[in-house]
């Protein structure tokens, strides 16, 4: 079931005409109901796979907050009575059990996502290995699915396990409530990476239907499917012709075709996620943001802030950060500035984690090469920009042009180039090609080439081109609109009730009217499904 | 409280640390400074800040800062 | 607060009707009018624009609809008659559209051409439009789409098919404003007129079959059509059409005679009577014996008009004067047609409008 079913549509008005009409006890249980039953009718023989690691996820979670409770016990028996080291020592030891407790977690659900989602990966590249030594012998690979959602609910059960191992977050002592949180149905396809804390408070309280909230959480959905719709899934057939084609399309259309995914991702994207926030919403729950306004960004660091946010604070808050801090990182950041000089050996620790999470986080996109450099390409990108930092600095101090109008918006489309350049790598089929492609780009470039017809001929019609670049406008106007003075609900909502009905209503015939769904359009799945 | 003041101002010298209250909420150091300054706390303080105390509530400002280097110490 | 609540639900109706009127609108817009291309998409719906009864009905495809003429019927023999077909309609499709019209009236002969028994899976989805979309909505119509639908298909594409259209807005001519509310007639009771001659020069030797069983579903479905008939009193006649391609076996030639044995049924098959009927591949058919032309409709009709008049206890409904009148308007549309088209084949050498 992809959000753009129509059996996902009729899903969801059921779900919400119960959700409001059974009696308010029963609204997070039927929730529960509503995710499973999803959850079954996508595939069913995979719902023991979610189950498994939530159960998992639970018992842990219980062990370690036993192991706190009988820490506090113990230390409030013995008050007085011991010495500090005494103390100390006994929590040292509960430490370590629950560092035990949260390894074998850990283990247990990395553990069914590295199986199901790297094992083929990890056989190919032997393959390759046993082909590059002359060896006869190859591995079969094994006939194995991506649960749906796998990457999404694993990060999120791991995020809730290591909070309740910190202590930051309290261990839910209701399995069904825990379940609830790692399947609601919403946000199980393709995110956002909810924590606990920010997710349980609203997912479990009673709602009263609420029209405001009710429409804001409608508009919200349909301003979704206008982007995945009208413009994600009909742009969709020209990236797939030039990304597909690469002798064919060349020089211009390489990098024609590497700005149409960076607007079909985006709308795809983005949308997919407005969708999942305005369905909770409907529901009166809050899920968090996972974008600001991405293409606005000045630089990669802010760009990585404001795109796939949830995914970003998820990897710095349980991969980087540990990493840097940790005690062998930190024996070596001395060593390093010992041995490499202040400047420079005060960063290479900074370095090496972020080498690890940008590695980890292209491995999380997927089990390929692509996407392992598409990573390391955003490390180099990042590492580079930080070293050319005092260079920057000596710039803006000799020119000012950092609050001119003109130079925010170079650097505005700098970053949507560079962000687009590095994308090019989940484009093409493999990474030799891509950087083939990559300098096609400019050795091939020929501007006229890049004709009417050439453009007819990506499966575009000339219709289609216009409707895009309406879309393209109108996202546009309404991303300044919201980065300058706020929400554009809220606007309309301000503006005298007719305009709610009609705003609404124009959106919906566009989407209708204007979708790209049905007979003669492929049905794409949202890119990010199968991560 | 000196040491501290030292180590964020040679970081980023074009901010007051005196007063400045919304080092994280107001995105003015990022991951990477956070890095940094742990690193040195722990060679200056001899402390070790551990990552579940990497919060907005203790990054914020110098004061904050420093309050969690004291707790650490006392631990 | 009441008075809130109250004013607040009238405008949420009233924003819900006016977009019910304008989506309404927009499938109309959007929706295929099938008038100066391909007419045989707009015949189905033309059946419901019939003031009077039939007491004989045909179903089937293309072999119907371009074989037989109604017109000729009555001129000759005074028997009503309509057409249900469409292109390629299967024998499902035939079946509802046999139900539906049974909604309207009882006629006394149902006539199926059994060319569509060689199908027994849904086909292409072009042709399942042509022949459901124009059916008002009844359950007829619901198992008319369950049964027709390809794997790619919805039937809520189908129920609302402004979903199955939206695309068309970018090549909407004037021809979908002008025929929004109202279409021109194609048919005459459900024929497709053709006066132009190609005539038929061999086609390739058949195929071998592996299998050259026929289908449990169109089987079942024929099955149906009998019982219906036969609940409503209706007698079912089964005829094959003359036409050279596509070919018919004799394999399955011989299990529909078995059926019709069976149950008591007749069968005849006009490909192996041309010759008695006089059906001449040089001059009567328009598209190298795929179909018949006016000449040859006619020159069938004639033939199949006896047979009805002489088994049949049909009403010559040339004596009843509300009818008379009736069918000396379509004669009239018919005659007008023939005219027509005669002349653009002789100012252009093909039939370009109809």
């Amino acid at each position: 079931m992809l959000f753009t079913d129509y059996s996902f549509i009729g899903f969801l008005a059921v779900v919400f005409v119960l959700y409001y009409a059974l009696p308010k006890k029963c609204q997070w249980p039927f929730l529960l109901a509503a995710s499973y039953v999803f959850y079954f009718i996508a595939s069913p023989s995979y719902l023991i796979f979610i189950a498994a690691t939530t159960v998992s996820t639970y018992l842990v979670s219980l062990k370690l907050d036993g192991l706190d409770a009988a820490q506090k016990t113990w230390i409030a028996e013995h008050k007085g009575q011991i010495s500090r080291e005494e103390k100390k020592e006994y929590k040292a030891g509960i430490k370590a059990k629950k560092w035990k407790w949260l390894l074998v977690c850990l283990f247990f659900n990395l553990g069914i996502l590295a199986v199901l989602k790297y094992t083929n990966f990890t056989i190919a590249n032997i393959n390759g290995l046993l082909q590059a030594f002359h060896s006869d012998r190859q591995l079969s690979f094994l006939n194995l699915v991506l649960p749906m959602g796998i990457s999404f609910y694993t990060f999120q059960t791991m995020g809730y396990i290591i909070d309740v191992y910190r202590g930051t977050s309290r261990a839910e002592k209701n399995l069904f409530k825990l379940a609830l949180f790692v399947s609601f149905f919403p946000q199980l396809v393709q995110g956002p990476i909810s924590r606990f804390n920010d997710l349980a408070k609203s997912l479990f309280e009673v709602h009263y239907f609420d029209p405001k909230v009710v429409s804001y959480g409608l508009y919200r959905i349909l301003w979704g499917y206008f982007k995945k719709v009208v413009v994600a899934d009909r742009i969709l057939t020209a990236v797939n012709t030039v990304i597909q084609n690469p002798d064919t399309y060349q020089g211009g259309f390489v990098f024609v075709g590497m700005m149409f995914y960076a607007f079909e991702l985006y709308a795809d994207f983005t949308g997919g996620i407005d969708i999942t926030i305005g369905i909770a919403q409907t529901m009166g729950i809050t899920v968090t943001e996972n974008f600001r306004r991405p293409y606005f960004s000045k630089n990669i660091k802010e760009y990585w802030k404001r795109w796939h946010i949830t995914m970003g604070t998820w990897f710095t808050d349980y991969i980087f950060y540990p990493i840097s801090v940790c005690k062998p990182m930190l024996k070596f950041s001395k060593f390093s500035r010992n041995t490499f000089g202040e400047k420079i050996g005060k960063r290479v620790p900074v370095y090496l984690s972020s080498f690890v999470v940008w590695f980890t986080t292209g491995i999380w996109h997927g089990a390929s090469w692509n996407f392992i450099v598409w990573g390391l390409m955003n490390f180099v990108v990042i590492m580079i920009s930080e070293e050319l930092e005092p260079l920057y600095r000596k710039f803006h101090g000799r020119f000012h042009v950092k609050d001119k109008a003109w130079y925010g918006v170079f650097e505005i489309v700098r970053t949507v180039l560079l962000m687009s350049a590095i994308r090019m790598f989940d484009c093409y089929r493999d990474v030799p090609l891509t950087f083939r492609m990559f300098g096609n780009m400019f050795t091939h470039f020929d501007i006229r080439a890049l004709n009417a017809e050439a453009f007819l001929g990506l499966g575009l019609t000339g219709a289609d081109y216009l409707v895009l670049f309406i879309c393209l406008i109108v996202i546009l106007s309404v991303s300044i609109f919201e980065e300058r003075k706020g929400s554009v609900r809220d606007m309309i909502f301000a503006s005298g009730a007719a305009w709610k009905y009609i705003v609404f209503g124009v959106l919906m015939l566009a989407v209708i009217v204007f979708g790209a769904y049905g007979i003669g359009y492929d049905q794409s799945q949202f890119i990010y499904n199968q991560f | 409280m000196e040491p501290l003041m030292e180590i964020l101002e040679n970081l980023h010298p074009e901010i007051d640390f005196d007063t400045c209250d919304n080092l994280i909420d107001g995105g003015l150091i990022d991951s990477f400074d956070i890095v940094t300054i742990i690193s040195e706390i722990n060679e200056e303080y001899d402390v070790v800040i551990p990552a579940e105390e990497i919060v907005p509530e203790n990054f914020n400002s110098a004061k904050a800062l420093y309050a969690l280097i004291q707790r650490l110490e006392d631990e | 607060m009441k008075k809130n609540i109250a004013k607040r639900t009238a405008a949420l109706a009233g924003f819900l009707v006016v977009m019910l009127i304008v989506l309404y609108l927009l499938q109309k817009l959007l929706m295929p009018k099938y008038m100066s291309d391909i007419p045989e998409g707009a015949m189905v719906e033309e059946y419901y624009k019939e003031t009077t009864d039939h007491e004989v009905l045909f179903v089937g495809d293309c072999e119907v609809y371009e074989n037989f003429s109604p017109i000729t019927l009555y001129e000759d023999y005074g028997i009503t008659s309509y057409i249900r077909g469409s292109a390629q309609q299967l024998t499902w499709q035939s079946y509802y559209l046999l139900e539906d019209a049974l909604r309207y009236e009882t006629p006394k002969v149902v006539v199926f051409n059994v060319l569509a028994m060689k199908y027994n899976e849904p086909q292409s989805e072009a042709y399942n439009r042509m022949s459901i979309d124009g059916m008002k909505m009844s359950p007829s119509k619901i198992g008319a789409i369950q049964a027709s639908m390809t794997e790619e298909e919805h039937m809520l594409d189908y129920i609302f098919p402004i979903l199955r259209y939206h695309s068309r807005w970018s090549e909407l001519s004037g021809e979908d404003v002008k025929y929004m509310f109202h279409k021109d007639q194609v048919s005459h009771n459900g024929y497709y007129m053709r006066v132009d001659v190609r005539p038929a020069d061999g086609f390739p030797e058949p195929e071998k079959l592996s299998d050259y069983t026929l289908g449990d579903k169109a089987m079942a479905y024929l099955d149906k059509m009998r019982e219906l008939c036969q609940e409503k009193g209706i007698e079912l006649v089964l005829v094959k059409s003359p036409s050279l391609y596509p070919y018919w076996y004799d394999e399955w030639d011989e299990q529909i005679c078995a059926y019709a044995e069976t149950y008591g049924l007749d069968y005849f098959n006009y490909e192996k009577l041309a010759p008695e009927i006089g059906i001449d591949y040089n001059t009567d058919t328009y598209d190298a014996g795929l179909h018949l032309n006016l000449s040859g409709a006619e020159k069938l009709s004639r033939y199949f008009g006896a047979y009805l008049t002489e088994n049949y206890d049909l009403t010559d409904y040339r004596e009843d004067p509300e009818y008379a009148e009736v069918y000396a308007e379509k004669i009239r549309l018919y005659d007008e047609m023939r005219e027509a088209q005669y002349k653009e084949l002789e100012e252009y050498g093909e039939i370009i409008s109809f």
